[in-house]
């Protein structure tokens, strides 16, 4: 007997975040047969794994799952993308919510082609967030290079002579800054919560010293630096001088575990500079690497592994013990690090030419709490209430984890959704 | 579908401005194809000209000559025609400027000695898209026979019951087989969880018997107690599925591969072909070939695999030092099961343990990794049993001896709270001996914090033991598949049945089987349950999918499948062997029989058959043959110097994507290299690089994605298989007097853009030094 044809439609899902994990939610759920609004914030899909160079423990590049989960939605009829769209209110009760978007103007209309005109003409340069602002770029700008949707967006630092000569620049009538924010009203059943997270505010971290020396960096800004389409070309090198770095060191626990900052453990911080350790030495061969951990959290056969690896190098040096102080070597830009190593007892001083902070995950909700009713615990992480239902947080929006893990809780959390409709 | 063709160029995004439109728009109407420039096609207005065309029944296959196919894919989107993208913008104006290939003036046009590289490009490219949709159908979903929507799940412990429920919640009917006569598993046996709610402060009562009361309510699931499935045969929506009791034997069970060391004979020589298969069916005596189906068998839609994990047997010198085979030496498990029974109590003479040393870590001095198979959970696992013995005793204490204390996430809360506990003391440190010492154990520990040496005198030790995944002894699902009952990748896991993909944790090599829980990790009951209802979405989902006629992932929505003409095969087998999903079973005579629910549409079969006969609609031998055909190859009859012709088949997903960054970068390679994307490089048939040799290109070169155990190929082997294509096409060359390098392959990620031009460059300079090919002009 073969049942009939028709997918099994009642309702909708809205995904908010269009991360690994809410494309996850969105692309499950959509592939059961559901219709699925995938609302993201910024002007591209990807979240913070399109800023990775690699996936670990495999290094391999998120872009490639990201270019199957952006085909996937080519095929896909079943999903509608909101990019630059944050939800403003969410009202009513599990199958059946009004949820009001509110989309900021991209100055730039559908007619976009890519062409890249208006970048070439452009003169004023913004930031470059995407890179932590390590660099610059135009204010008529694609997100990145592998952006999707791949269309332009206008900064309005724009002034009058550049906006009048990218509007020229442009053959396509794709730019157009009369564009407003805009409000609209979605009927959804249920609603999944993939909002992420941030790096952890590292300036926060007064002891380690990070935006007072230059030659301290972030984990996330060592990653923008590896990769290729990043402001080094994918060059590790000191902010201060551009030069390579002989000596690295990595300060793990950079606000993680830690009652000041963030109790919990941020779960990916030890595998990433572990990760960080792969591309440091693929580009410096003889540099020495040292990692000043509490405990290595590489757990499973896949991350010992990993790990164990990289216990053959021997220019890679573990330490246990947490880095409490920093200075800056006059004259030279070195950064001069006091830890504690709590094998042996003895304070450790060491000078590095570059030290890297394994900064830890804050929840996006902890920043920006969404105007909807939901628990969230008191570091700002959404809990989910099953028996209520309508609404679930997936990923890292509900608990710190890697990307695997994020990926499984994003695809049951699909599947939750799919109830509360089929429950109506 | 009776075809009527058009071809529309877009003259947009520098196009117009780089090519002689004159000349472009002459190769179509050449062959009597209308076809119709814009200067802006993805416009509304350029769109509305196509679709008028199309609703007045003058086109339905179509070439749209303009950006990337990557880009505007909901804009060029005709329903019922059959669109071809071809790639004008990041393919051939982008990359190649006028500024580095000057355009052809009227009297050079004429002569034997100049040409224009990037208008031959373009060309060539607008003839490949016209053959292609010449040679395409579009597709007709593939309908099973029967169809089911139930959901079969193995194994009653807390992740079998999970996804149980979950599928049950959203309307699916379920089976559960558990082994034993209960369900619950492991989780039925433990004393208490760990927290997993704020404050992470006190142990949790076992969800287990909450599980097994809501299954029970359920009228959608059924419990199959004492039970296992003794084959599973067919394909998703139709798998049907003999049951049996634990042990028996039976006619259904599934036949096994034979064990390596039985394909050698006495002298250790390999047996061939006729013997082995011999020694095949005696090993596997009274069971039913694979392909006999069970008219009694139970028809099931998908499969959730949650078979779950055993303890691990700690053995061998490298445990020697930990005392194993003293009584109140035990492993987690041990001590779990003896804190179940009431008070902890020594297994020696039953006497109160109140001094209790948890050791985490094996590895003496030597090494600071935590034993095999443990995980995360192991970690708490120590915390939860260190918080028993406080439980027990007012007076108790325990000691947690590890390397790492792995509690990550929020689970740090249950370590800090632990770590109030006075009772309670944790140190890193490295176990050097453990040995009894009057009534009591006494372990020794180096490089503890702050250097000190460790000596405990306690009266039990627990050895954190890991979990070894079932599918490490058994393959469990037993598959009637001819590649074997198993997982296919397990070995690169460590017998776990996981995922190698990150981004898509549950895409395993057996479409329709999804693992869940400790089976494919060590796992805590929490994350059980959740990895649960991902397995049980998966599995409604490629219900769902199959139902549709339509792949699951990664080519999701593909309505595709593999046809065979099967008046020609051969009975090689390759298909069979090849196919990463082991969508093929062959009969006795050697014939396939597909099962197109089980494939994922990458076309390996196809490039796998040496007849051929291995088509889909839209993706065929004769399309990317025709489209390399149509390849112009200039000879001496046409240029005194005539370029060089090469033709690229690149993996659509990774290298094409970064093919067309290097073409948004405006970065230039060798404009005589011909580009055509293909579903997955273990589809591409050699004889598509033998034709191109054959007429007159000078070298083909494949590039695909890295292969080896982190293979990144979503179709598992492909890339792996083209280069062993490649190197077997090499001596074939060679017997032609052809240079074997003319044909390369090479390995790229996505990201590795940058490096792409320079080894399309070296690649052409290589063949260039060559000279050109001997048959060109023939």
């Amino acid at each position: 007997m073969t049942t009939d044809n028709s997918a099994p439609v009642s309702g909708s899902i809205m995904v908010v975040g269009g991360g690994i994990s809410g494309l996850t939610t969105a692309l499950e759920a959509a592939e059961v047969g559901y219709e699925v609004f995938l609302v993201e914030k910024e002007a591209s899909l990807g979240g913070r794994v399109s800023q990775l160079k690699h996936y670990f423990p495999k290094l391999c590049p998120p872009t490639c799952g990201l270019e199957i989960n952006y085909r996937r939605i080519k095929d896909n009829k079943n999903i509608k993308v909101f990019t630059m769209s944050e939800v403003q209110k969410v009202e009513g009760n599990p199958g059946d919510y009004t949820v009001t978007l509110k989309t900021a103007p991209r100055y730039v209309n559908e007619n976009c082609t890519a062409c890249g005109e208006c970048a070439k003409v452009c003169e004023t340069e913004i930031s470059n967030e995407f890179n932590f602002g390590m660099d610059r770029r135009k204010a008529a700008y694609l997100p990145h290079n592998m952006a999707f949707p791949q269309r332009y967006i206008m900064d309005t630092a724009m002034g009058t002579d550049d906006r009048d000569r990218v509007i020229e620049a442009c053959k396509y009538d794709a730019i157009d800054f009369d564009m407003e924010e805009k409000n609209i009203d979605l009927k959804v059943g249920a609603i999944v919560w993939n909002t992420g997270w941030q790096p952890y505010d590292a300036t926060k971290i007064d002891n380690l010293g990070f935006g007072r020396y230059q030659n301290i960096v972030t984990n996330m800004m060592l990653e923008r630096m590896a990769s290729i389409n990043g402001p080094t070309d994918g060059k590790i090198i000191r902010p201060s001088d551009d030069k390579a770095p002989a000596t690295i060191a990595f300060a793990q626990c950079a606000g993680s575990r830690d009652e000041n900052h963030l109790p919990y453990c941020s779960y990916i911080c030890c595998m990433a500079s572990l990760k960080h350790a792969t591309y440091l030495r693929e580009q410096y061969p003889e540099a020495k690497i040292y990692i000043y951990y509490i405990d290595l959290r590489t757990p499973g056969l896949k991350y010992e592994k990993f790990y164990a690896n990289l216990k053959q190098d021997e220019n890679i040096f573990f330490i246990k013990g947490k880095v409490a102080e920093v200075s800056e070597e006059s004259g030279t830009g070195n950064i001069n690090l006091v830890a504690e190593d709590t094998i042996t007892g003895e304070k450790v001083r060491q000078t590095v030419d570059l030290l890297v902070l394994a900064t830890g995950m804050q929840p996006a909700a902890a920043i920006d709490k969404p105007n909807a009713d939901l628990n969230y615990n008191e570091e700002g992480f959404i809990m989910n209430d099953f028996s209520k239902g309508g609404m679930f947080a997936a990923g890292c929006a509900n608990k710190p984890a890697d990307v695997v893990t994020s990926n499984q809780n994003a695809t049951g959390m699909a599947l939750k959704a799919i109830q509360t409709l089929v429950r109506r | 579908m009776d075809k009527k063709y058009g071809v529309y160029i877009c003259t947009g995004c520098g196009i117009g401005d780089t090519l002689d439109m004159e000349d472009l728009v002459e190769v179509p109407e050449e062959e009597g194809v209308n076809c119709t420039t814009h200067p802006f096609l993805c416009s509304k207005e350029g769109v509305e000209l196509i679709q008028k065309d199309v609703d007045e029944g003058k086109v339905n296959a179509m070439v749209i000559g303009a950006c990337s196919r990557r880009v505007n894919f909901d804009v060029f989107n005709f329903n019922g025609c059959i669109v071809e993208r071809t790639n004008l913008r990041e393919g051939v104006v982008w990359p190649h400027s006028r500024e580095a290939y000057p355009a052809l003036t009227e009297d050079q046009k004429d002569d034997e000695e100049h040409f224009d590289p990037i208008q031959m490009k373009a060309e060539d490219y607008i003839k490949m898209g016209m053959i292609r949709v010449e040679k395409v159908k579009l597709p007709e979903p593939f309908k099973t026979e029967t169809f089911s929507r139930k959901i079969l799940v193995l194994g009653g412990g807390v992740t079998g019951m999970s996804a149980a429920l979950d599928a049950a919640k959203t309307g699916y009917e379920v089976t559960i087989v558990e082994k034993t006569d209960t369900l619950g598993g492991y989780a039925g046996k433990l004393r208490s969880q760990m927290p997993v709610v704020e404050p992470f402060e006190s142990l949790q009562a076992p969800v287990v018997e909450s599980l097994i009361q809501e299954v029970q309510g359920f009228s959608n699931i059924e419990v199959k107690t004492n039970c296992e499935v003794a084959r599973i045969a067919g394909q998703p929506g139709e798998f049907t599925v003999t049951f049996k009791k634990p042990g028996e034997k039976i006619p259904f069970d599934v036949p096994f591969p034979l064990p390596e060391e039985m394909l050698m004979d006495e002298n250790g020589k390999e047996l061939d072909a006729e013997a082995a298969h011999a020694k095949y069916l005696e090993y596997n005596e009274g069971k039913n070939d694979i392909l006999q189906l069970d008219p009694n068998g139970l028809l099931y839609g998908a499969v959730v695999l949650a078979a779950g994990w055993r303890p691990a047997v700690l053995e061998g010198e490298a445990y020697e030092h930990l005392g194993l085979n003293l009584d109140n030496v035990v492993t987690n498990d041990e001590f779990e099961m003896i804190a179940a029974k009431g008070k902890i109590l020594r297994p020696s003479d039953g006497k109160e343990a109140k001094n209790v040393v948890f050791i985490q870590s094996p590895g003496k001095d030597e090494d600071d990794a935590d034993f095999e198979y443990c995980g995360s959970v192991t970690s708490q696992v120590a915390l939860k049993q260190a918080k028993y013995v406080r439980e027990d005793y007012e007076d108790g204490k325990a000691y947690v001896i590890y390397q790492h204390m792995r509690t990550p996430g929020l689970q740090e809360y249950f370590y800090k709270s632990m770590q109030q506990d006075d009772g309670v003391f944790m140190t890193k440190g490295a176990v050097t001996e453990v040995a009894q010492q009057g009534d009591g154990i006494a372990v020794t520990a180096t490089n503890t914090l702050l250097g000190e040496n460790l000596a405990i005198k306690a009266d039990m030790v627990v050895v954190a033991g890991g979990m070894v995944p079932v599918t490490k002894d058994d393959p469990v699902v037993n598959l009637a598949y001819r590649q074997g009952p198993g997982f296919r990748d397990n070995d690169i896991f460590g017998q776990y049945a996981d995922s190698n993909y990150i981004c898509f944790p549950y895409e395993t090599q057996r479409t329709g089987i999804y693992a869940a829980g400790s089976i494919r990790r060590a796992m805590t009951i929490e994350e059980s349950m959740e990895d649960a209802t991902g397995a049980a979405l998966k599995a409604i989902q490629c219900i769902e999918s199959s139902n549709r006629g339509m792949a699951v992932h990664p080519r999701s929505g593909d309505m595709t499948y593999p046809d065979f003409f099967f008046q020609r095969c051969t009975q090689c087998k390759r298909c069979t062997v090849e196919c990463p999903f082991g969508a093929l079973d062959d009969d006795e005579k050697g014939t396939p029989n597909i099962n197109p629910t089980r494939c994922r549409r990458c076309g390996t079969c196809m490039g796998a058959c040496p007849e051929r006969i291995i088509t889909f609609s839209d993706y065929t031998i004769d399309s990317i043959g025709s489209q390399v055909k149509a390849i112009g190859v200039p000879s001496e009859d046409d240029y005194e110097e005539p370029p060089f012709r090469f033709l690229a088949l690149v993996c659509e997903n990774d290298a094409f994507p970064a093919l067309d960054m290097v073409g948004m970068n405006r970065i230039d390679y060798s404009p005589n290299v011909r580009f055509i994307p293909v579903r997955c490089l273990g589809s591409v048939n050699v004889i598509w690089i033998k034709d191109a040799l054959a007429q007159g290109m000078d070298g083909v070169i494949l590039i695909g994605c890295k292969h080896g155990d982190d293979y990144q190929c979503h179709f598992m082997k492909g890339s792996e298989l083209a280069e062993i294509r490649v190197k077997k096409i090499g001596d074939a060359l060679s017997s032609l007097a052809l240079e074997e390098e003319r044909v390369a392959f090479t390995e790229i990620a996505i990201d590795e853009y940058d490096k792409l031009p320079e080894i399309i460059n070296a690649f052409v300079e290589k063949v260039e030094d060559m000279g050109p090919n001997p048959f060109k002009g023939f």
